[in-house]
C-alpha cells in the first residue's frame, strides 16, 4: 500500500523528535539550517534514521536540495514509489 | 543590486572574529624555525610539537635528509609538470615499485597529496551507475571525493558492520548489478579507533563491493611491516585498495594507492586528480622513498605505542574525560564546551605545548578535543612536561578538580 506525502511526514516528524532540540512546532516549511540549527552531520544523522524506518536508501546526493522537512517526505515519498 | 559572494561566509567570520588576534588564535600558528621533529620555536618560545602526526620523527632522519639533498642537487627544485606529461622522474617510478615491495601488492600509483589520491580514486573507479558507500566518520578528502564523482553516495553509521550490511542489502535489492565501493579508514584521526576490518569488509563482499582502506594514519604505525590495520588485524586479502599518505609517518607529502587489481593502471589515464596537477618534486620523492624502505624494517613503532600509552595513561589517571584509549599514536581529552577548548589550546600554547584545538565538524559526536598525535621521537622527558602543563592547565581552568 502507497503512503501519501502527509503520512510520511507525520512520521518523519516523530524520527526528527532527537533532533528537535528546541522543540519547535515542525510544518512542511521548515528549514533545517535555520529554523532547527542543525549542521549537515546532524541532517545526514537524521537521514539515516528515516533510511532505517522506511527501509529505503537516500543517497546523500540530495542532501543540497533538501531544505525544509517537506521536501525530505516528498523526496522519501518518491522513492517508496520508484 | 549584486549579491556579495562572500556573504555566505558570514556567520564563520562572526565565529573567527571572536578569536584574539595573534599568538592565541588556534588558526594562525606560525612556526619560526623548527628544532627537530619534536621542537621548534613559535612565538619565541620553545614548544614542544604534540600535535603534528610526525608519528615516526622522519622529517630530520639523516638518511631521508641526505636522499632528498642528493635529489634536489641532481633533479632541481621541481618537475613543473604532470605525471603524464614531463612530471616522471626515475624517482616516481622508483618510489611506486618501493610501494609494491611494501605492500606486496602488483600496482602502485603515487599522487601529489594524499588528499588528491582519496580524490582522484573514489571520484574516478565509482561512475553514475555504481555505489559508494561510506563510513559516517570519514575524512574530508573521502566526502569529497564523493562529492566530485558521479556515484550514488550512502554513508553508514560509523564503524558498525550490521548498519553497512543493511545498506548494502537495501542497494542489492534495488540494484543486483550496480558496482559498489565500500569505503573506510584504517584509524580515524580523531579519537585513534581503528576499523573492525575484518567484519566490515565481509558485509562488503556477501554483497560483492570492493573494499577502499584509508590508512593515512595507520601507514607505519601497525602491522608487522608497518602496512597498516589491515595487516595488523590479518586482513589484507580482503581489501581491493589501499589508500595513504606520506605526510604522517613518512615525514614528507603526497599520496598514494595500492592494488591488485589487474586493470589498475588505467587510472594513470582516466583520473584527472592524478593527470591535472604537477608531479612531486625529487627531492620529496627521495625522502618518501628512503623512509618507506626505513619503516618496513623499524621497530620504532612500539617505541611510538609505549610512548602513546604512557601519555593517555598518565592523562586518564589525572581525572581528564579521555576520548583515546593509548592503542593508537592519538592521546585526545574531551572539553565540555568550546569556549574552555580555545582558552586550553591558548594556556597549552603558553606553557610550550603545541597540540590540536579540535572541534566540530572535523570531530564525531560534536565533541571539542585537546589533541595530541605522539611521535616515536619523542622522549618520556618530553611526554613528561607535556602532561605535567596537560595538570597544571586543566586545574588552572578548573576542567580537573
Amino acid at each position: 500500500m502507497t503512503q501519501t506525502t502527509t503520512e510520511i511526514f507525520d512520521q518523519i516528524c516523530e524520527l526528527m523528535a532527537p533532533f528537535n532540540q528546541k522543540s519547535i512546532d515542525i510544518k512542511t516549511d521548515t528549514t533545517f539550517a535555520t529554523d532547527l540549527e542543525l549542521d549537515s552531520l546532524s541532517v545526514m544523522d537524521m537521514l539515516a534514521a528515516i533510511e532505517d524506518h522506511f527501509d529505503i536508501t537516500v543517497p546523500l546526493n540530495i542532501l543540497p536540495d533538501l531544505e525544509t522537512v517537506g521536501q525530505v517526505a516528498e523526496a522519501v515519498k518518491d522513492i517508496l514509489d520508484e | 543590486m549584486t549579491v556579495d559572494l562572500f556573504e555566505k561566509f558570514d556567520s564563520t567570520l562572526d565565529e573567527y572574529n571572536k578569536l584574539p588576534e595573534g599568538e592565541l588564535n588556534p588558526f594562525t600558528v606560525s612556526m619560526d624555525s623548527v628544532i627537530s621533529p619534536t621542537e621548534a620555536i613559535i612565538n619565541g618560545r620553545k614548544t614542544i610539537l604534540a600535535g603534528t602526526n610526525n608519528y615516526m620523527g622522519m622529517t630530520y632522519n639523516a638518511e631521508c635528509l641526505q636522499a632528498a639533498e642528493d635529489a634536489l642537487k641532481n633533479f632541481g627544485t621541481g618537475t613543473t609538470g604532470s605525471r603524464v606529461l614531463n612530471g616522471t622522474y626515475n624517482g616516481h617510478k622508483k618510489l611506486e615499485e618501493t610501494l609494491k615491495d611494501f605492500y606486496e601488492a602488483k600496482h602502485a600509483i603515487v599522487f601529489s597529496t594524499g588528499y588528491q589520491a582519496n580524490l582522484g580514486v573514489i571520484a574516478t573507479i565509482a561512475g553514475p551507475k555504481d555505489y559508494v558507500v561510506i563510513d559516517a566518520d570519514s575524512h574530508a578528502s573521502i566526502y569529497d571525493g564523493c562529492a566530485m564523482g558521479n556515484a550514488t553516495v550512502v554513508r553508514f553509521a560509523h564503524n558498525d558492520p550490521e548498519n553497512l550490511e543493511k545498506r548494502l542489502a537495501r542497494i542489492r535489492k534495488k540494484d543486483p548489478d550496480a558496482g559498489i565501493l565500500v569505503v573506510i579508514e584504517g584509524v580515524y584521526s580523531m579519537l585513534g579507533d581503528q576499523a573492525p576490518i575484518k567484519e566490515l569488509a565481509t558485509a562488503a563482499k556477501n554483497h560483492n563491493a570492493y573494499v577502499l582502506v584509508d590508512e593515512a594514519h595507520s601507514i607505519g604505525v601497525f602491522g608487522k611491516t608497518g602496512r597498516g590495520v589491515a595487516q595488523e588485524q590479518g586482513v589484507e586479502n580482503l581489501v581491493d585498495f589501499t589508500v595513504g599518505t606520506f605526510s604522517k609517518s613518512v615525514g614528507t607529502v603526497g599520496g598514494y594507492c595500492v592494488s591488485n587489481h589487474p586493470k589498475f593502471e588505467a587510472l594513470r589515464l582516466v583520473c584527472r586528480p592524478y593527470v591535472f596537477t604537477a608531479s612531486l618534486p625529487p627531492s620529496v620523492v627521495a625522502s618518501a622513498n628512503k623512509a618507506l624502505e626505513l619503516i618496513k624494517d623499524s621497530n620504532l613503532r612500539v617505541k611510538l605505542l609505549e610512548n602513546s600509552m604512557k601519555l593517555n595513561k598518565g592523562l586518564a589517571n589525572a581525572g581528564f574525560n579521555m576520548g583515546t584509549t593509548g592503542e593508537s599514536p592519538i592521546a585526545a581529552i574531551i572539553i565540555d564546551d568550546k569556549d574552555t577548548a580555545v582558552a586550553y589550546w591558548q594556556n597549552m600554547m603558553l606553557e610550550g605545548v603545541y597540540v590540536n584545538l579540535a572541534v566540530p565538524p572535523a570531530t564525531p559526536n560534536g565533541l571539542n578535543l585537546m589533541r595530541c598525535s605522539l611521535s616515536a621521537a619523542h622522549s618520556f622527558e618530553q611526554i613528561d612536561y607535556m602532561l605535567e602543563r596537560f595538570i597544571k592547565v586543566g586545574k588552572d581552568l578548573g576542567v580537573l578538580s
